[in-house]
């Protein structure tokens, strides 16, 4: 005899946002009656933190995992002891979505060292002889549009190896000119990143043209973070690096908090030697839940960064970093 | 129009004429000599068919004769009045209500089919008095088969004009007919390697960025990954048929995983497949891998759609043309899914290439889905490097695009616009350095571009207006090294187009690089278009000129003949015998040094194919002094044999009048005999049946008109020339006869000493071409008809050869014989010809020096002589359908007779020593059943009996007189032993009873009447 516990959400796509009534069932199916001494549900909200190894070495890292911080939280008990008829049963239950105090639900976000989580969990209660019955399930919960009209600010970009930083030899750079623009870099996150590229020349062949996502998570212990490392937005390029491959890793590790750039994906828009003086589209699309929008808050924070990266055939690697305040409209 | 249809059509009528001719009225033996008369050769072939219907002829002379019984007296018979008063019970038969083929022309048009009618009912209407010849009044008008095809081509037309203008009509070249032309085309014999990562991603650039695992965890991670997927396979030096199979394996690998609900792996599959596409190594084979792979993504493509439109599909399914409003959010959701997952495929080409096979997912998100989708994906082109890479992706998303979305031309047109934008790579150094590298030559590299710009254009230019079409070419015209595009442009643009402007194109042709694109085949592509368009009347010449002065300067013959077999057509089309004759002499040229024509049959068949199409007029097709030589190339058996049945069916198709002209005779002759000849021991049946129906149509269509001893000659010139073919020698032997049949008419029945001579030889060659038939059925009515033929132009002797001849080989006929490659009884076939034979035999006169009734004896001691199959009523039928003959023959006058011939009628003059002769005859015959019947009854085969003593009976009301006490009661006898087991059929009974009734109205027929009474009904029970 084997029974089975399932929650089902009302909503296909699982969003709901703060204020929202979060419905679903509770569905058991058996064959047989099914003993138990309660069924709870319990929704919950959680921030995970933790330190990179890297900005404060293994051992810290392992034990100073800044404790989660909690969202919302609430727990209802579905049935009371009792027994659950075979067959399907099917359990309607509703959460209401509000925060306690001064609290904000932040949005759903599945980082390297911050995570934003929010789980739905059921257990069903049973005798010593049976084993409890459990199943989680998680919702995504999307932050309110913002109110104020988003203004489109438009980069422009020249790159030639005048414009680069971290040249170790600039008298062996090959002679290139990419000229191109982004449409904007406060994005909305349900709209694609746009633009365009055009190679103007370059003496050496092209071998790739990437885009790179990135997250650049902070981390704090107790409401601690910099002042003058706010987040530079719409500065325009802020670092370019060239040769070696070298990671476009930053530790910004000043004492007590922690800066991480990581990779979330890389597309690749151009492939070969690409036709010259041709605008080249770029295009990519946030991926859902390991984007959000651009968060500040006292403990912790995640940002978003995109870099151009030019591979040349002699494995020459140019990147250009824009940094993104991604929203939702 | 088509001679084939109309073959066969009137066949098909012939059938019903025969049919109809007798539902009405007795079948007489003149119809045969009438089917001569006609002048049709066709209605030959319907002799065989005839004596199977014999047996119906037979029935109803039954009916209509009289017999005497152990004390046999034929009843007298009026056969006149006879006629008529069955005549006058022939309802007149309403010909379009009654004929078979009648509801299929429900699209006839109104005063067509009043026309038709109006001829039929009054011919019908006419039919007691005057024989109404039905297959006259079916011949005028048109015939309902071709009307029917008309009908259908109309609706096709309407249908197809139907359709909205931005979708994709019938007119359009689909995908599917150019796969394969592709595959065949780009092959290549160099190694291939697959490189499948399944797992994740291992060559990647190393990540920028470090995660909070460790470097080495996650190696080790990844490791066991793979080795789940068991993954990153690396095959090298497969063959290309390796490969093939390779892919292929992961097609079915792709449509398992899909089956088992592992949508991630199918995904992987998909995208690691569609990563090939960006290898160009060993770039000859790239357009069939092409073909290869989309062939996977478009499985995918429709693996996604159809999943997601069944989640949709309660609690209905979704009408074709369904909005995105329809879609539930389920749906909505695993779309939106796939597309993320999509959007995050990290290379650009297999990202290109699944999105591009999802497009049509676009559909349940929102209604501009695609419309948006499309010309994004068209810039996304735009990042691929290599030209030929990015030129198939152009062609892939062309058409997905013409599937999904017929109607955004625009970004089709953008396609081309970006795909000129990009030509200047084709040469660009990384491109020449590959080439350099693989050692592939540039005309070789270019061709490679033909099957995916062919189609981007194909796709561009269907429906195009004329002028987005003229400014495509300005823009192909600006580029430099434009071959490649003039190519393609020529390829799929409209022929119209073309044509008008092919004295622009053949300048524009010479302006070329003669470096680049190869300009044969340049001017292959013009001429396939002029092929199908016809250019302005001023310049069709000037372009001949331009453009051989081109062909004929090509070196190697391969790449010369592919080039002129395309030309020919032009050529054939628009010019007289002369200028074809040039280029069939220029084309022997080239071909005729080294033996080149043996790699090109294919195009010189070709060649004579198009040819054939334009010259129907076989005077002039054979004075063109090249022509034959021209044949004398196809030197391999098989090809020339192929080569000479495509001349001869086109001459069977398209020849209307008999012919005597010595040019076309003599050539096809020589063609027939090479086909002839070519008929071997391991020749197929089916062959053998083919080639001679294609020389039976030559020999039909020879007439030497009034000539008739030229065309005799003929026929033994052919009878040399094609002793192989049985049934060639049977189409003369029926021509020969015909000719006999022809000088009979022409001498309105009176031969003079000339003609009477030549009827005898005509004669005498049926009698030495039969006996080297070997089916024994041909050689048996070929004697039977002969003899007729002869009996009808007064050849008494040479008819008593050939009758006596037939009953000679009688009893080689074997018991069984094969038909169609079953082993058969031959009874069947044995009884119809005897039936037939016995009829003819009425008007067959006696022979002054042999006996009486010599031929009637002799056939019936062959029949007792044939070893019937064990058990059988065979014999004892033939007794039974003799005595209708006997019957028939003891009137004062004949049913039927042949002038000028005297019947046995005239030559005893009722003689009772003849008719006594007769009857004695008939008793033997009667007491021989008798004997039979009674052998039956001691056996358990009852049922047997029963229906013998019927028909015995039968025969007996129909011939015999009746009055005759003993014949009286032998009929009574014979009633009461059929009845008495009850096997007869009751209905038939009844209808008989009630026909003896009928008949005893008559006046001299009141014996019938006390008969009557003494035949009693058994019911069943």
């Amino acid at each position: 005899m084997s029974a089975s516990l399932d929650i089902r959400l009302k909503r296909a796509n699982k969003v709901y946002h703060e204020g929202e009534v979060l419905a679903g069932v509770v569905a058991i199916v058996s064959k047989e009656a099914v003993q138990h001494q309660g069924i709870t549900l319990t929704m919950e909200g959680i921030v995970n933190l933790q330190l990179s190894s890297k900005s404060v070495g293994v051992f810290e890292a392992f034990y100073n995992s800044v404790k989660p911080i909690q969202l919302i939280t609430s727990n209802i008990e579905v049935v009371k002891q009792g027994k659950v008829p075979g067959g399907k049963t099917e359990i309607p239950f509703e959460f209401p979505l509000h925060t306690k105090g001064n609290k904000v639900l932040y949005e759903t976000y599945h980082g390297v060292f911050v995570n934003i989580q929010y789980t739905l969990r059921c257990d069903m209660k049973r005798s010593l002889l049976a084993k409890d019955l459990s199943k989680t399930c998680e919702f995504m919960v999307h932050c309110l549009p913002q109110k104020a009209k988003l203004q489109p600010t438009p980069v422009d970009f020249t790159i030639t190896p005048e414009t680069l930083q971290n040249v170790r030899e600039r008298s062996l750079l090959p002679k290139f000119l990419i000229r191109g623009h982004l449409d904007a870099t406060n994005c909305v996150i349900t709209k694609p990143l746009t633009g365009e590229l055009v190679v103007e020349s370059s003496d050496v062949a092209i071998k790739s043209i990437e885009l790179q996502l990135v997250r650049v998570e902070t981390c704090a212990e107790t409401g601690f973070i910099c002042e003058e490392h706010t987040s530079p937005a719409c500065q325009g390029p802020m670092k370019v690096s060239i040769c070696p491959l070298q990671s476009g890793q930053d530790h910004g590790c000043a004492e007590g908090y922690a800066r991480d750039a990581t990779e979330i994906q890389n597309i690749q828009i151009a492939e070969g030697d690409v036709c010259h003086s041709l605008p080249i589209p770029i295009y990519m699309v946030f991926p859902r839940l390991f984007t959000c929008p651009t968060l500040e808050t006292i403990n912790f924070k995640v940002e978003f960064e995109v870099n151009v990266v030019i591979v040349l055939h002699d494995e020459h690697l140019i990147t250009e970093n824009f940094p993104l305040k991604l929203c939702r409209a | 129009k088509n001679p084939d249809v109309a073959h066969a059509l009137h066949l098909g009528k012939l059938c019903f004429f025969v049919l109809f001719k007798m539902s009405i009225k007795p079948f007489r033996t003149d119809l045969l000599i009438y089917s001569i008369y006609a002048n049709s050769p066709i209605l030959f072939n319907f002799l065989c068919l005839m004596s199977t219907l014999n047996k119906i002829w037979t029935n109803l002379l039954l009916e209509e004769k009289t017999v005497s019984s152990p004390n046999w007296h034929s009843r007298a018979r009026r056969y006149e009045s006879e006629l008529q008063s069955c005549g006058l019970e022939v309802a007149p038969v309403e010909f379009s209500d009654y004929h078979p083929l009648k509801s299929i022309t429900v699209t006839d048009s109104k005063s067509r089919r009043g026309a038709r009618k109006g001829s039929t009912s009054s011919s019908s209407s006419s039919s007691s008095s005057v024989a109404p010849d039905p297959l006259s009044s079916m011949l005028d008008g048109t015939d309902p088969l071709s009307m029917f095809a008309a009908a259908s081509a109309t609706t096709c037309t309407i249908s197809s004009r139907r359709e909205k203008e931005d979708e994709v009509g019938v007119d359009f070249e689909p995908w599917s007919s150019k796969r394969g032309e592709i595959l065949a085309r780009f092959t290549t014999t160099e190694k291939l390697s697959i490189n499948l990562f399944m797992g994740s991603e291992k060559g990647k650039a190393p990540s920028l960025a470090s995660s909070a695992v460790s470097e080495k965890v996650r190696t080790r991670l990844e490791e066991l990954d793979d080795l789940e997927e068991g993954s990153q396979r690396e095959l090298l030096n497969l063959s290309q048929q390796d490969y093939v199979n390779r892919i292929e394996e992961l097609n079915q690998s792709l449509k398992e995983a899909w089956a088992s609900d592992q949508k991630v792996k199918a995904l992987k599959i998909v995208i690691q497949c569609s990563k090939l596409l960006s290898d160009t190594a060993v770039i000859q084979f790239y357009p069939s891998k092409f073909v290869l792979i989309t062939d996977i993504l478009d499985t995918f493509g429709r693996l996604v759609y159809e999943r997601i439109w069944s989640m949709c599909s309660d609690p209905r399914p979704l009408p074709d043309s369904f909005t995105a409003d329809e879609v539930n959010d389920t749906a909505k959701e695993t779309c939106l899914n796939w597309f993320f997952k999509i959007a995050s495929i990290r290379e650009l080409i297999p990202r290109l290439y699944v999105e591009v096979a999802l497009l049509k997912c676009n559909r349940f998100l929102t209604k501009c889905g695609i419309q948006e989708t499309v010309p994004r994906l068209t810039a996304m082109i735009r990042g691929i490097g290599d030209p030929l890479v990015a030129v198939y992706a152009r062609a892939y998303l062309c058409r997905i695009g013409m599937e999904v979305a017929p109607h955004l031309k625009d970004s089709l047109n953008k396609n081309f616009f970006d795909l000129l934008g990009t030509f200047r790579q084709i040469h660009g150094d990384s491109v020449q350095n590959q080439l350099v590298l693989q050692r592939v030559e540039i005309p070789v590299y270019l061709t490679l571009y033909s099957p995916a710009i062919h189609w981007i254009l194909q796709c561009v230019s269907y429906r195009a207006p004329e002028a987005l079409l003229t400014e495509m070419m300005e823009r192909c015209k600006k580029l430099g090294n434009n071959a490649l595009l003039l190519n393609s442009v020529m390829w799929a643009f409209r022929a119209e187009f073309i044509a008008t402007r092919a004295t622009d194109f053949i300048g524009m042709i010479k302006d070329c690089d003669e470096a680049g694109f190869p300009q044969h085949l340049l001017f292959g592509s013009l001429g396939r278009s002029l092929a199908c368009a016809d250019p302005p009347e001023a310049e069709r010449l000037p372009i001949l000129n331009e453009a051989w002065k081109v062909i004929t300067k090509v070196r190697s013959p391969q790449d010369y003949i592919n080039c002129a077999e395309i030309w020919v057509e032009f050529t054939c089309r628009h010019f007289t015998k002369r200028e074809v004759n040039t280029v069939l002499s220029d084309i022997i040229k080239h071909m005729t040094p080294d033996r080149a024509f043996e790699d090109a049959y294919p195009q010189l068949q070709s060649v004579i194919r198009k040819i054939l199409t334009y010259f129907h007029d076989f005077s002039v097709l054979f004075s063109m002094e090249r022509f034959l030589p021209f044949m004398d190339m196809f030197q391999k058996d098989s090809v020339r044999v192929g080569v000479c049945l495509s001349i001869m069916d086109v001459f069977i198709k398209h020849q209307q009048e008999p012919t005597r002209d010595p040019v076309i005779l003599n050539a096809l002759l020589h063609v027939c005999k090479t086909m002839h000849d070519s008929v071997n021991a391991l020749t197929l049946e089916d062959e053998k049946r083919s080639l001679a129906l294609l020389i039976n149509g030559f020999i039909r269509m020879v007439s030497f008109g009034r000539d008739f001893e030229q065309q005799l000659s003929f026929c033994v010139e052919a009878r040399a020339t094609f002793c192989n073919l049985e049934p060639v020698l049977v189409q003369l032997i029926h021509t020969v006869n015909q000719l006999a049949m022809e000088t009979r008419r022409v001498m309105r029945g009176s031969h003079s000493r000339k003609t009477a001579a030549f009827v005898r030889a005509c004669a005498a060659y049926s009698f030495i071409t039969i006996p080297s038939l070997t089916s024994i059925f041909s050689r048996l009515n070929l004697y039977l008809l002969s003899g007729q033929v002869a009996l009808a132009n007064q050849c008494l002797s040479q008819a008593d050869a050939f009758l006596k001849a037939a009953v000679s080989v009688l009893p080689e006929v074997p018991r069984s014989i094969s038909i169609e490659g079953k082993l058969r009884s031959s009874e069947g076939f044995l009884l119809d010809f005897i039936n037939n034979f016995l009829s003819a035999l009425l008007v067959v006169p006696d022979h002054p020096e042999a006996g009486v009734l010599f031929l009637v004896r002799g056939l019936l001691n062959m029949v007792q002589d044939y070893t019937w199959e064990d058990n059988s009523d065979a014999k004892v039928h033939v007794y039974i359908s003799a005595l209708p003959l006997l019957a028939a023959m003891s009137q004062e006058s004949y049913l039927y007779s042949i002038p000028k011939v005297d019947s046995n009628e005239t030559l005893y003059g009722g003689d009772p020593k003849f008719l006594a002769e007769i009857n004695k005859l008939c008793e033997t015959l009667i007491g021989q059943v008798l004997d039979h019947l009674k052998t039956l009854g001691r056996d358990e085969s009852v049922h047997r009996q029963g229906s013998l003593a019927f028909s015995l009976f039968g025969c007996l009301l129909a011939h015999g007189d009746l009055r005759n006490n003993k014949l009286n009661q032998l009929a009574v006898n014979l009633w009461n032993l059929s009845h008495k087991q009850g096997y007869c059929n009751t209905r038939t009974s009844v209808r008989t009873l009630e026909f003896i009734k009928h008949q005893a109205q008559q006046p001299d027929m009141a014996h019938l009447s006390d008969m009557l009474h003494r035949l009693t009904l058994q019911s069943r029970t």
